[in-house]
């Protein structure tokens, strides 16, 4: 939109500007051998009106061919060609007003106006040229100001994909596989049903929480997935065990909230609720240099009838860590005979 | 045990999960008209308890380890009727198309169970059509996937056979035979319902009688004018018809080999 056209109540104080722009021309022509003071006033303030008007459609040449992405030639061109025009129809519309204006000054005065001509066309080009910088500083910090909110939308954007991500990183159908130990154990267990209740009410404030959090230590992310499996571990009993190897360093390190429980829930859904016998996920964290490597492993019966929804978890994870790190984080999925490995490597940071 | 109460009903509870076992158990035991026969951890326990007990209904979990809900459902007497018991909703749809009489989600009351008792009841007390084994086979697996492996029952043995290693098929009565690692095994399956399972650009049906894996396909040898026989990995010479031809030659291109 045209900066000055577009909203209501601008025009006047560009008007405005006339004045001192006309009080420029006088002092041009108002040169002995030329025009008088009088004569220069009379002269300067319709030319300058007219020079305002010429110069308000300069804003459409500029954006027609922004200085930056077009080549050099044509911008060049382009604006030699407008100038020229531009400063052709001032001048002749000056040499109009000369005319009008010869009953007051003389029958010369016309034919003293254009002994002006080739002055006021040089002005005219200058005019010209002095618009088409200031437009393409609106143009720049237009350019700017646009930049700077798509780059807030974006952000707003991926804070809402995290968002939801967090969200679907909780399965109900865990809960309602929870809940229903819960009511079955009420009838032939009820301390273990108690238990029970207190390590779901457990995982849910935690997750609650930590879900808030834009970053969480590796110890409480896997305090967390423990208290998930805690819950998991009623429901297989003896099926399920956890091993876990924390390095001290590897604990105090940061991750986005959440991280590891779509993999904790793979190793349920995908690898021990696939076996008769069960087994053992094995949780690693660990700090080399100034990376911090976290690893998931768990058993699996590759022979198991195929389950919907292994995919959704892994590409959750993957895509909040490129979110988080871009290409400084690593995440490999891998299936060694009947073992499955995941491995996760990213920049280790302990402070925010 | 009143002998002017309905019939007993035994049943069959199948669940992996200990606890989702008892509170079946406890629901059920409590009524006078049912008889647990047996309750299993897997669907290899499943098959075979079914085979011989021949329970009236089989409470029944859909995820489980070795073999799922619907692959159980499969293996069993189509005369028996199914209740699924399971957390998720998704599968509702494919319950319905293996005519299970009624499927309960986790976690559940007593009423909603007696519920169930009674549309199994309803169910029993009827002659009607068995399921027709292919839908049953179709439901097995998720919609819009290839089938990945075939469950096949051998009394009460199962074998399962992922289709990489299935060579052959062939037709024989309301049977078709799979032929995989040297051995023959008999499914209740018609031909086409497995060749609409399997994945087209993998398994082709040469002949009304015969679906052929191309990995074993070695080539086409000319028969007799116009008609041809695919020769395997393993030497067997299968007959080629000439809609088997057309579909052959389809997915191979021109490159025929003969």
């Amino acid at each position: 939109m045209h900066p000055i056209l577009a909203r209501k109540g601008r025009l006047g104080p560009f008007l405005l500007a006339g004045i001192p722009l006309a009080a420029v021309l006088t002092g041009l022509l108002a040169r002995p051998g030329a025009f008088t003071v009088a004569e220069s006033v009379s002269l300067a303030l319709p030319l300058a009106l007219v020079c305002l008007f010429l110069l308000l459609p300069v804003w459409y040449t500029c954006r027609a061919v922004p200085v930056r992405g077009g080549s050099p030639l044509r911008i060049v061109l382009t604006h030699a060609v407008a100038a020229a025009l531009t400063s052709s129809v001032w001048v002749l519309s000056g040499a109009g007003a000369a005319r009008l204006l010869a009953p007051f000054w003389g029958s010369g005065f016309p034919s003293r106006y254009a002994g002006e001509v080739p002055i006021l066309f040089s002005t005219g080009v200058l005019l010209y040229l002095l618009a088409v910088a200031l437009y393409s500083v609106l143009i720049a910090i237009e350019a700017a100001r646009d930049a700077e909110r798509r780059a807030l939308e974006l952000q707003v954007l991926a804070r809402e994909a995290e968002l939801k991500a967090l969200r679907a990183q909780i399965h109900p159908h865990f809960l309602f596989n929870s809940l229903n130990s819960i009511s079955a154990l009420v009838g032939t267990d009820p301390p273990r049903a108690r238990e029970m209740c207190l390590y779901l009410s457990d995982f849910l404030r935690k997750s609650l929480a930590l879900g808030e959090r834009k970053s969480i230590p590796v110890g409480e992310e896997v305090a967390l997935a423990k208290a998930y499996l805690e819950v998991e571990g009623l429901r297989f009993g003896s099926r399920l065990t956890v091993e876990e190897e924390l390095e001290t360093e590897g604990k105090e390190c940061l991750v986005p909230p959440l991280l590891l429980q779509p993999l904790v829930e793979n190793a349920v859904r995908h690898g021990i609720a696939t076996r008769i016998e069960g087994g053992v996920i094995r949780l690693e964290a660990r700090r080399t240099g100034n990376r911090l490597r976290i690893l998931i492993e768990n058993p699996f019966d590759p022979e198991a009838p195929p389950r919907r929804g292994t995919g959704v978890g892994l590409a959750n994870v993957r895509s909040r860590l490129a979110a988080r790190y871009g290409s400084d984080a690593f995440f490999a999925a891998r299936r060694l005979a009947d073992r499955y490995l995941v491995v996760l490597s990213m920049p280790a940071q302990v402070t925010e | 045990m009143t002998d002017r109460a309905a019939p007993e009903i035994r049943v069959l509870i199948v669940d992996d999960e200990g606890p989702a076992r008892s509170i079946l158990r406890e629901m059920l035991s409590s009524r006078a008209d049912v008889s647990i026969l047996a309750e299993c951890a897997n669907g290899f326990e499943a098959v075979k308890a079914a085979a011989e007990l021949a329970p009236d209904v089989v409470f029944l979990d859909v995820e489980m380890p070795k073999l799922d809900g619907f692959e159980v459902r499969e293996l069993i007497d189509p005369e028996i009727a199914i209740v699924f018991v399971t957390a998720y909703d998704s599968y509702a749809l494919r319950a319905f198309e293996v005519h299970a009489v009624d499927y309960v989600l986790k976690p559940f009351r007593a009423e909603r169970l007696d519920a169930a008792l009674e549309r199994a009841r309803a169910r029993l007390g009827q002659p009607r059509t068995p399921a027709d084994p292919t839908s049953l086979a179709a439901a097995a697996r998720p919609p819009g996937t290839h089938l990945s492996r075939i469950v096949v029952r051998d009394g009460t043995r199962v074998h399962v056979v992922p289709v990489d290693k299935l060579d052959l098929v062939e037709a024989q009565d309301d049977y078709v035979c799979l032929k995989t690692e040297g051995k023959k095994l008999l499914k209740q399956q018609t031909i086409g319902g497995l060749a609409d399972a399997l994945d087209p650009n993998r398994f082709v049906r040469v002949h009304r009688s015969y679906i052929v894996n191309l990995d074993r396909l070695e080539r086409l040898e000319l028969y007799s004018k116009g008609s041809y026989v695919a020769i395997l990995a393993d030497g067997s010479r299968i007959p080629v018809s000439r809609e088997g031809y057309a579909r052959l030659k389809a997915l191979l291109g021109t490159e025929d080999g003969a």
